[in-house]
């Protein structure tokens, strides 16, 4: 067996996964990221496939919104803008995650030595 | 070629070669090799994936499509950019903390199946072909065209610089090659972004006014539809860019660089910043090229537009401007191919050749001798096949590349993390199918079939009407994985907790 192969083995005997998996915290974690996560996932598709199926079978996009610029292209920028506000409200968000992340850990870690 | 560009193009590959002779003596383990030892920072990281992702179809082709096609260009630019989200939320973090080398590392986690590592090292490998040669053909003719010299010398010069790159500084010379030419590109299209606002009086109502009264297709050029007519094609080839990406092996083995999720995620955010300002820099790029160099004199010098951007620049900078771009489009394809050399050696000698042959019992020095052997195999094979693939279309080879990764990676990957039911069997079945069907379907596509000789690879009636088979292919590979999973109905939900706390903690 290799190095690698032992690093894991060695790591692994430190936790109870199937504990963690099935306790409140954890379940409650996974709990709040799909409710997080799932939905801006569904509204940044939904939001992202509205483009070319707008501008593909139907010409509403074709009028000016501001001067020469047509509504196309102030959707097309709102699409660059989406992606950086999604990608500043994950970073929040995950920072919370990991918080509670490492509370599962350290609970369990706690636990384990008082066995 | 002028003096000024000479200098320019010796300078840079004295730059990487002086970073790889440095990077060299920092490349002793098979994980520096792979991963840069998984020290990169947040910034680091994510200017090297912006460095990895913008390659000659972005800044090349994008420019010289919204030169031709107006708003039809800049559908590439959106759904390259959107595409970082789906990265972002459902790829990146599990994969930072499931993953060690390779894609099929990280499917591995839970399966520890040969047979799985060998579908998705070869998925891995079939991306990292048409990939590659999409970009060897393109610095080829690219190179040829900005340095004068034959097609086959272009070619066997980038090789030859890939080469060097991976074999002596493996990831860490690989990530500041990509470091440097993603600021040098920032930089390029900045500059030239700023001349062609200038000429526009600093006014973007002028520049879209102007558009439309300068280009012979008029209100046209600032609408959709003059180079998509068909909506299910479009929506086929926006479905390979937003969820191709996430299934790409050479950006995705970056996420291995950094020591945890949380700067994987921070090279994430970096990466969006500087991708997203340069594809909105690409309509001024696109704007500048069709009013100062004109339709004619772009398709005159490359019929597919790719030379929009270094003529633009020579309009606006003269000779110097027009050096420096051409200097930065060679660094970016020299980036972008040690990326893919990397990627293609790791799933032969980790995944095939360590995991699978030698069951995982290797030595650290053999598996650096592997390692090393493997990138002289890809970039060789490589080379040979990009010298008979000359007249093939770039853009429909990186096309091909985008829609396996999305048909044959992502639904696997998935369902990995997310889907406790999933099994071996589903893994399997899932990226052959959306593996088999991406190229089923482009074999028999338009793009290949075409009545008129000359046009597409075959002379022939296609069988199948989409350019890009996404929108069956994606669907295919998500399909696929999930009747082999229910069909052979094994479970193994100890391992699926495992996998669970391992990918939201990253507890190892």
């Amino acid at each position: 067996m290799n190095s690698i192969a032992k690093d894991i083995q060695a790591e692994k005997k430190s936790y109870d996964f199937e504990k963690i998996a099935e306790s409140q915290d954890f379940k409650s974690l996974l709990e709040s990221k799909r409710k997080f996560l799932i939905p801006i996932t569904v509204f940044f598709l939904v939001f992202y496939f509205m483009l070319p199926i707008l501008t593909s079978f139907t010409t509403i996009l074709n009028r000016p919104a501001i001067g020469s610029i047509t509504w196309t292209w102030v959707y097309a920028f709102a699409q660059f803008v989406m992606t950086w506000i999604l990608c500043i409200i994950y970073v929040k968000k995950a920072g919370k995650f990991d918080h509670l992340a490492e509370q599962i850990i350290e609970n369990e870690e706690n636990h384990g030595e008082k066995l | 070629m002028s003096t000024t560009a000479l200098v320019l193009f010796i300078l840079i590959v004295g730059m990487t070669l002086v970073i790889t002779y440095w990077a060299a003596k920092r490349t002793k383990t098979t994980s520096e090799f792979y991963t840069a030892g998984g020290g990169l920072t947040g910034w680091q990281n994510g200017l090297a994936i912006a460095g990895d992702y913008l390659s000659a179809a972005s800044f090349l082709g994008i420019a010289g499509a919204i030169a031709l096609f107006g708003f039809d260009g800049f559908f590439y630019s959106i759904g390259y950019l959107v595409a970082y989200l789906v990265v972002l939320y459902i790829v990146a973090e599990p994969l930072r903390n499931l993953g060690k080398y390779t894609i099929a590392d990280m499917i591995n986690a839970r399966f520890e199946q040969k047979k799985v590592r060998a579908v998705a090292a070869l998925s891995t490998i079939t991306i990292v072909i048409f990939y590659m040669i999409a970009q060897l053909v393109g610095a080829g003719a690219l190179i040829q065209l900005l340095l004068g010299i034959d097609y086959w010398l272009a070619v066997l010069l980038v090789g030859v610089m890939m080469t060097i790159y991976v074999l002596f500084g493996g990831m860490t010379a690989t990530s500041w090659v990509q470091i440097i030419k993603a600021v040098l590109l920032m930089v390029g299209t900045v500059v030239i972004s700023f001349l062609v606002l200038a000429k526009f009086d600093f006014n973007i109502l002028k520049m879209f006014n102007d558009m439309k009264a300068l280009m012979p297709l008029g209100e046209e050029y600032l609408n959709p539809g003059v180079k998509y007519t068909n909506g299910i094609d479009t929506l086929s080839m926006m479905a390979a860019l937003v969820l191709g990406t996430a299934g790409l092996p050479h950006i995705l083995m970056r996420f291995f660089t950094v020591k945890d999720a949380k700067t994987a995620r921070s090279s994430v955010v970096t990466a969006t910043w500087v991708v997203g300002i340069f594809y909105i820099l690409t309509i001024f790029l696109g704007f500048g090229a069709a009013a100062f160099v004109g339709s004619q004199d772009i398709i005159s010098a490359n019929a597919a537009g790719n030379m929009a951007a270094p003529l633009l620049a020579q309009a606006l900078g003269g000779d110097f401007l027009m050096s420096f771009v051409s200097a930065v489009a060679f660094a970016t394809i020299l980036a972008v191919v040690a990326g893919l050399v990397l990627s293609g050696a790791s799933a032969f000698a980790h995944d095939i050749y360590g995991q699978i042959i030698k069951k995982g019992k290797i030595s650290e020095k053999e598996q650096m001798v592997a390692a090393r052997y493997a990138s002289i195999g890809v970039a060789i094979f490589s080379i040979i096949l990009a010298l008979f693939a000359q007249t093939l279309n770039v853009a429909f080879l990186v096309s091909i590349a985008f829609c396996v990764a999305a048909s044959a990676n992502l639904p696997v990957i998935i369902y990995t993390i997310y889907w406790k039911k999933f099994n071996t069997v589903g893994a399997i079945t899932g990226i052959l199918s959306g593996l088999i069907t991406a190229l089923v379907l482009v074999a028999i596509s338009p793009s290949v079939l075409n009545p008129e000789p000359g046009v597409a690879i075959l002379v022939g009636n296609p069988i199948f009407p989409l350019t890009n088979p996404a929108i069956i292919s994606i669907p295919a590979g998500f399909l696929g994985a999930f009747i082999g999973t229910v069909v052979s109905n094994k479970r193994d939900e100890k391992k699926y907790a495992e996998v669970m706390v391992r990918a939201n903690t990253g507890v190892k």
